[in-house]
């Protein structure tokens, strides 16, 4: 290696590392990537919320539909509730998963702020939670006609969430392609 | 009267307080070899909450729930192995503190031992580059420099 090259060697390490570090500084260290991306959705029997009925994995998938984990306690499910009935409003299917809730003030939630669930599955113990990975309501999962989870969103669904991360892989799964 | 209350008030204060201060629950084990495993594991599983505690260490309330479902676990006989796999398919390789090498996990693992042998390979390098300066440093005199220094003599010789 030629000297003069040499000394332009610490410039180029340091680059090398302002350029991982530049990196660290988009990534936030809380989203945790989800180990069940590409997997069914996990098996659970469990009640829903409000009807006499008992819900399972087949009940709730067939077509492409978000899964949104929430319950009275946690304050930012109230920030994006009203955006999550938006979401309805314009068609999306939206499940519930009411996650280490009370069902009387469950029930009371959805009667003042509205509904925007298809369904809400009662998992008053957090055991399909723990099979799903979840751990911090508001969670919200793009599971595709198949049963097959493809996405995790931790944290308020919003407009921007929505358009810029949900919404793209939404559109694929509802033309029947994989991510 | 009043002073009386404040004596004997506090200390049944404090008495009547203490469960609050228990934040952490408590399990009956049927073997006190289950006991120690639960210690360890729970020393090593991170808690997906509040990510630099373990769920040993964590009051959040999926450490409690990681944490119960870990004596459920032991006591119905599972492995260590086994009960670690189980956190992971749910949490991914995060949840433990001591990952497990393949995959994404080998550079993290490989990384110590290749800037190591980089450092050792630095060094020698600097090294053997010092010895060679000091080599040619040395008060002996090369052949070129030897008749240059005889010519500049015959010159000074020359001038007299």
């Amino acid at each position: 290696m030629p000297p003069r090259l040499k000394l332009f060697l610490p410039l180029i390490l340091f680059a090398i590392l302002a350029l991982f570090l530049l990196r660290g500084l988009e990534l936030d260290p809380k989203e945790l990537p989800s180990a069940l991306i590409d997997r069914p959705l996990p098996e659970f029997s469990l009640p829903a919320l409000g009807e006499e009925k008992t819900l399972n994995r087949v009940s709730v998938t067939g077509k492409a539909a978000l899964f949104n984990v929430w319950a009275t306690w946690c304050v930012s499910c109230r920030v994006e509730h009203p955006y999550l009935q938006q979401l309805a409003d314009n068609g999306v299917p939206i499940y519930g998963i009411n996650y280490k809730d009370e069902n009387a003030a469950a029930l009371k939630w959805l009667d003042e702020l509205g509904n925007p669930y298809l369904a809400n599955i009662v998992d008053a113990q957090g055991t399909l939670g723990l099979d799903l990975g979840v751990y911090g309501a508001p969670e919200t999962y793009l599971v595709d006609a198949q049963g097959v989870i493809r996405y995790r969103h931790v944290g308020v669904v919003d407009d921007r969430v929505w358009k810029t991360l949900l919404e793209p892989i939404y559109q694929q799964l509802l033309q029947g392609g994989s991510p | 009267m009043k002073r009386s209350i404040g004596l004997f008030g506090l200390p049944l204060l404090v008495l009547w307080m203490a469960p609050a201060f228990a934040v952490i629950e408590t399990y009956e084990f049927s073997d006190p070899a289950l006991e120690q495993r639960y210690h360890d594991l729970s020393a090593e599983l991170r808690c997906p909450k509040c990510q630099n505690q373990n769920i040993a260490d964590s009051n959040a309330p999926i450490a409690q729930d990681l944490r119960g479902l870990l004596y459920k676990q032991l006591e119905a006989g599972a492995g260590d192995e086994q009960i670690k796999q189980y956190m992971v398919d749910r949490y991914g390789e995060f949840v433990l503190y001591r990952p497990r090498f393949g995959g994404a996990t080998t550079i993290l693992w490989l990384a110590p031992a290749l800037l190591l042998a980089l450092g050792v390979l630095i060094a020698a390098m600097t090294l053997r580059g010092r010895r060679k300066v000091t080599r040619n440093k040395s008060d002996e005199l090369s052949d070129d420099q030897r008749k240059r220094l005889d010519e500049l003599m015959a010159k000074a010789d020359q001038n007299k």
